[in-house]
């Protein structure tokens, strides 16, 4: 079983607590009426899926019901860095990794 | 004519084991209180209990609790069924209160096993180091949710939803056997 560290609850929980929620830092276009179908698609449909480090959005539900963001990485599943919503998304440099070594 | 009988949920008697014995809890108030750090002050004075703020912790007078579940939640509890609906009506500050008095129900897990009993179906760290005398949090107990308190070093109160009170029941009264071998 994976330890997750909830930046809310301060420690490392078990991972059936939480719920994974997608991809992070999509933003809803403001003017969602008036862009195209292409564009639409593109923010509602389309996800990087990354291999090497992603970000994501997950839920503590079975805890403090928060969600936060995490930057994991899909080879090895470590989390490399759990943070609250709302904050920038880090950097490659800042998670310590080279842009070489995201993969 | 038939009459509707209200039914408790689980039946009051003791089980478990020499180690770890399983009781369901008497009777109790509670509401699932939301608020924000603006309302803290005056929900606290009029239920004459600070609520935590700090993760895991709790706050307990006269057999009143406050359950710190996430960063605006609360769980509260009157076991001498006070009417804590009527103490946050007196508040102005925005909050949402809920009775979930009769969504709840609890059972206590008391002796040396109680820890090992529990951790037959939930994964946390009970060690008192990550778990002291008071800590309290949401968490799962096999596959339902709990609301997991523990009062003293070998006491721990499980709050779970009325439905699921029978497969708690059983679930922690197994724990307690394993406990105890």
């Amino acid at each position: 079983m994976l330890l997750i560290h909830c930046p809310y609850c301060q420690e490392e929980r078990p991972e059936t607590e939480f719920r994974h929620g997608g991809e992070a830092h999509i933003a809803r276009p403001t003017n969602i009426a008036d862009i195209s179908d292409e564009e639409f698609e593109a923010y509602f449909f389309i996800r990087s899926n990354e291999k090497g480090v992603t970000f994501e959005r997950w839920r503590h539900a079975h805890g403090c019901g928060r969600f936060f963001n995490a930057a994991r990485h899909t080879v090895t599943d470590k989390f490399i860095k759990v943070y609250k919503a709302g904050e920038p998304k880090p950097t490659l440099a800042e998670l310590g990794l080279e842009s070489g070594e995201s993969q | 004519m038939s009459e509707a009988i209200r039914t408790k949920p689980l039946p009051a008697t003791r089980t478990g084991s020499a180690a770890a014995s399983v009781t369901p809890a008497p009777e109790a108030s509670r509401i699932s209180l939301r608020a924000g750090e603006e309302a803290l002050a005056a929900l606290s004075s009029a239920l004459d209990l600070g609520l935590p703020t700090q993760p895991k912790t709790s706050e307990s007078k006269n057999g009143r609790m406050a359950l710190w579940l996430g960063p605006d939640e609360w769980l509260i509890i009157d076991q001498n069924g006070a009417d804590l609906m009527a103490l946050c009506a007196t508040v102005s500050a925005p909050h949402s209160a809920t009775d979930v008095s009769h969504r709840n129900t609890a059972i206590i897990i008391s002796g040396p096993g109680a820890a090992d009993a529990i951790n037959g179906g939930c994964p946390l760290d009970l060690s008192l180091k990550s778990f002291p005398v008071g800590a309290c949090t949401r968490t799962l107990l096999a596959k339902i949710e709990i609301v997991l308190y523990r009062s003293s070093e070998d006491t721990f109160r499980v709050e779970c939803w009325r439905s699921f009170a029978p497969y708690a029941l059983g679930m922690l009264a197994e724990g307690a056997m394993d406990a105890s071998a």
